[in-house]
């Protein structure tokens, strides 16, 4: 199991965790986790549905308590220290549902009076944009806009570190690009964020580092260009024959520039360092075993790649 | 609800969001206070004149009917009719008629004991009968009829509608939001927050007492425009009295609330919990009735003390005094469910 990028111990640490376990009854959630994140960095936890990507926050936020394994969260301890935990952390859960009878700005007016410090409500709405919804009923938002409030709630107490599980999901592409600016701006002030996510768009764009998960455990940690250049070929190159022939994958793996030839439901992939001198080898090689291209496609390799080539299997597939 | 940027204190802002969402949901405040006034006029009505009812009594088609009848008739305050043979024992049980006159020399009484109002029917059936056959009566005893306000069965019912009210609001109204909020995970989200949890739940507790007024005087003015139920004791003693049972009965919500996963497992226990009480705190009929050694756990229960110190108050005139003890296990109630509840409550 390679580890890129072992933690740099110059910088203070926002989380510390090691050997972290925790099971429900027969599943093993998290499997022995080690993780740092600095102080000011915004780390990713990328992972298939049930890689224990919530298990492992919700612990770090102090909602579950974990069966063995030691946590440190901005050099403080849950057990003895929570009360101020909880007024440096911001938190939104992956399933947060708010009152729905409240208003927007009430429901955030409720979160910021159980914090000492933290922007006024108006300035919140601002920053999530959701000034024109104040005065809607939260059950009455869309669910992007929901989101966005969770988030929103997450902020009342400019958080030191702050916790978000699959901030994205749901929103449209606009809202998800404001919502990263927002990130950014929260970071350009110093704050340190734990995120998880499906989008390997997102984690690339957002994270610092990232730490893809798999059956409780850290399978690949380092920044996404790291991780992509450990593949050893930075582009991939996917095609698919007519009628499902058989493709020889042992011979596509020999010709020159691909380090990797896999099949995957009919779909072959390569990973290929120079696309340009392996394609026309490519159909040289396909005219010979006499099949007819049906689809090609090539792009640059993504944090999607580098989980399929530790596990074999598709982030989505689960 | 304006613009306010500023927050109040943590407990005030929760009292306020559960206020807010109360008033929102327009079923729970028919529930909470249109249905109790229903009930009460219901009741009121049904049992005004309870004073008044004639006796009802089946005569057998049989030899000598006619006699019987006209006697009958005649006697003030019974109501007779002639029942076929076979029908008269179907009168009887499905209340029609109180008492069977099977006539004869002596008549036969058909009755059911275990009915009050089966056996009074039998006594003014001999009665009227006796007297007709010739007997003389000894002495006309004096009456007096209770008509005067205060003693009435209404006046007696009023308060015990009144405590059976306070208890099944607060529970209600109190576990519903609890449960609520955790099935929808509400809960799993304050608890991330540095927000205190005694507040959270006293929060909900302080929203219950503000519609209280509202509900308690809706159904005491009620009852003194319709029915003229009086209130002799201090509005303060009362005042007191009432707070004391709705803290009581809101912290048994939150308790049967405080690790309730679904609103199924909440309704359960409340109507576990409520049920009992409703029968023996003597809310229609009085707690002596039960047997003795079930009188110190009947006295032990809420809603005995509230009805009990809501009787003293309204009726006798008691002073805080007279009803320190009701007061003081409504109190124990309320401390020992409150911080039972804080210590298991589930928020997740
Ligand atoms: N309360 C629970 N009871 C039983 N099993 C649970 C519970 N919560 C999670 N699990 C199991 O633990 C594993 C990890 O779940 P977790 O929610 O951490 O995954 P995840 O990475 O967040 O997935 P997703 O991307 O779908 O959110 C899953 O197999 C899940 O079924
Ligand atoms: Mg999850």
């Amino acid at each position: 199991m390679p580890l890129v990028g072992a933690p740099d111990t110059g910088r203070a640490a926002a989380v510390v965790c090691r050997g972290l376990q925790k099971r429900y009854g027969d599943v093993v959630a998290v499997a022995g986790l080690d993780l740092e994140v600095r102080a000011g960095e915004c780390f990713g936890l990328l992972g298939p549905n049930g890689a224990g990507k919530t298990t492992t926050i919700e612990i770090l936020e102090g909602l579950l308590k974990q069966d063995a394994g030691d946590v440190e969260v901005l050099g403080l301890r849950w057990g003895t220290d929570d009360r101020a935990l909880h007024q440096r952390l911001g938190i939104q859960l992956q399933d947060t549902q708010l009152q729905e009878k409240l208003s927007v700005e009430e429901v955030v007016r409720l979160f910021r009076s159980f914090y000492r410090r933290g922007p006024s409500v108006g300035d919140v709405l601002r920053m999530v944009e959701l000034e024109s919804k104040r005065r809607s009923w939260v059950g009455k938002l869309s669910g992007g806009q929901k989101q966005r409030l969770a988030v929103a709630c997450a902020l009342v107490n400019e958080p030191d570190l702050l916790f978000l599980d699959e901030p994205t999901t749901g929103l449209d592409p606009q809202s998800r690009r404001q919502l990263w600016s927002l990130l950014d701006r929260f970071r350009a002030d110093g704050g340190t964020i734990v995120l998880t996510t499906h989008y390997m768009d997102e984690a690339q764009t957002l994270c610092d580092r990232v730490a893809i998960m798999d059956q409780g455990r850290i399978i690949a940690l380092g920044t996404p260009r790291e991780l992509i250049s450990s593949l050893g070929a930075e582009h991939a190159v996917e095609f698919a024959v007519d009628r499902g022939a058989e493709v020889s994958t042992s011979l596509l793996a020999q010709l020159p520039g691909v380090t990797d030839a896999r099949v995957d439901a009919g779909t072959v992939r390569l990973r290929v360092t120079e696309p340009h001198v392996v394609i026309p080898a490519l159909l040289l090689e396909l005219e010979r075993q006499r099949l007819q291209l049906s689809q090609l496609a090539t792009h640059q390799a993504t944090l999607e790649d580098v989980f399929v080539a530790h596990t074999g299997r598709h982030l989505r597939d689960g | 609800m304006g613009r306010r940027e500023r927050p109040y204190h943590p407990l005030i802002e929760l009292t306020i969001a559960r206020l807010l969402e109360f008033v929102r949901e327009p079923e729970a405040v028919f529930w909470v206070i249109v249905f109790p006034l229903v009930l009460a006029l219901a009741l009121g009505i049904a049992f005004r004149t309870k004073g008044d009812e004639p006796v009802y009594v089946g005569v057998i088609e049989a030899a000598g009917r006619a006699e019987v009848s006209a006697v009958l008739t005649k006697a003030p305050g019974i109501q007779a009719r002639v029942v076929a043979r076979d029908r008269a024992d179907l009168a009887l049980r499905d209340g029609e008629v109180q008492v069977i006159v099977l006539p004869g020399t002596p008549p036969t009484y058909r009755f059911d004991p275990a009915r009050p109002e089966s056996k009074l029917a039998r006594l003014a059936v001999d009665a009227a009968l006796q007297r007709a056959a010739g007997r003389a009566d000894r002495f006309t005893a004096g009456e007096e009829t209770i008509e005067t306000v205060g003693a009435r069965y209404i006046d007696w019912l009023i308060p015990g509608l009144l405590g059976m009210n306070i208890m099944g609001t607060g529970m209600w109204s109190i576990g519903f939001s609890v449960v609520f909020a955790r099935t929808r995970r509400v809960l799993k989200r304050l608890a991330a927050t540095p927000m205190s949890r005694r507040d959270y739940l006293l929060a909900q507790m302080l929203a219950r007492l503000v519609f209280l007024g509202l509900e308690v005087g809706a159904l005491l003015g009620f009852a003194a425009l319709a029915f003229s139920v009086p209130i002799r004791g201090s509005l303060w003693t009362l005042t007191g009295v009432v707070l004391l049972g709705a803290l009581a009965f809101g912290g048994l919500g939150l308790l049967v609330a405080s690790r309730a996963r679904t609103i199924e497992a909440a309704s359960g226990w409340m109507n576990f919990s409520m049920l009992p009480m409703w029968v023996v705190s003597g809310v229609f009929f009085s707690s002596a009735h039960f047997p003795a050694p079930m009188q110190p756990f009947i006295h032990a229960l809420p809603l005995t003390a509230l009805n009990d110190a809501l009787r003293a108050v309204m009726l006798d005139g008691a002073t805080a005094r007279e009803v320190w003890a009701e007061a003081a296990i409504l109190g124990a109630w309320a401390v020992a469910s409150f911080s039972i509840s804080l210590r298991i409550f589930r928020w997740k």
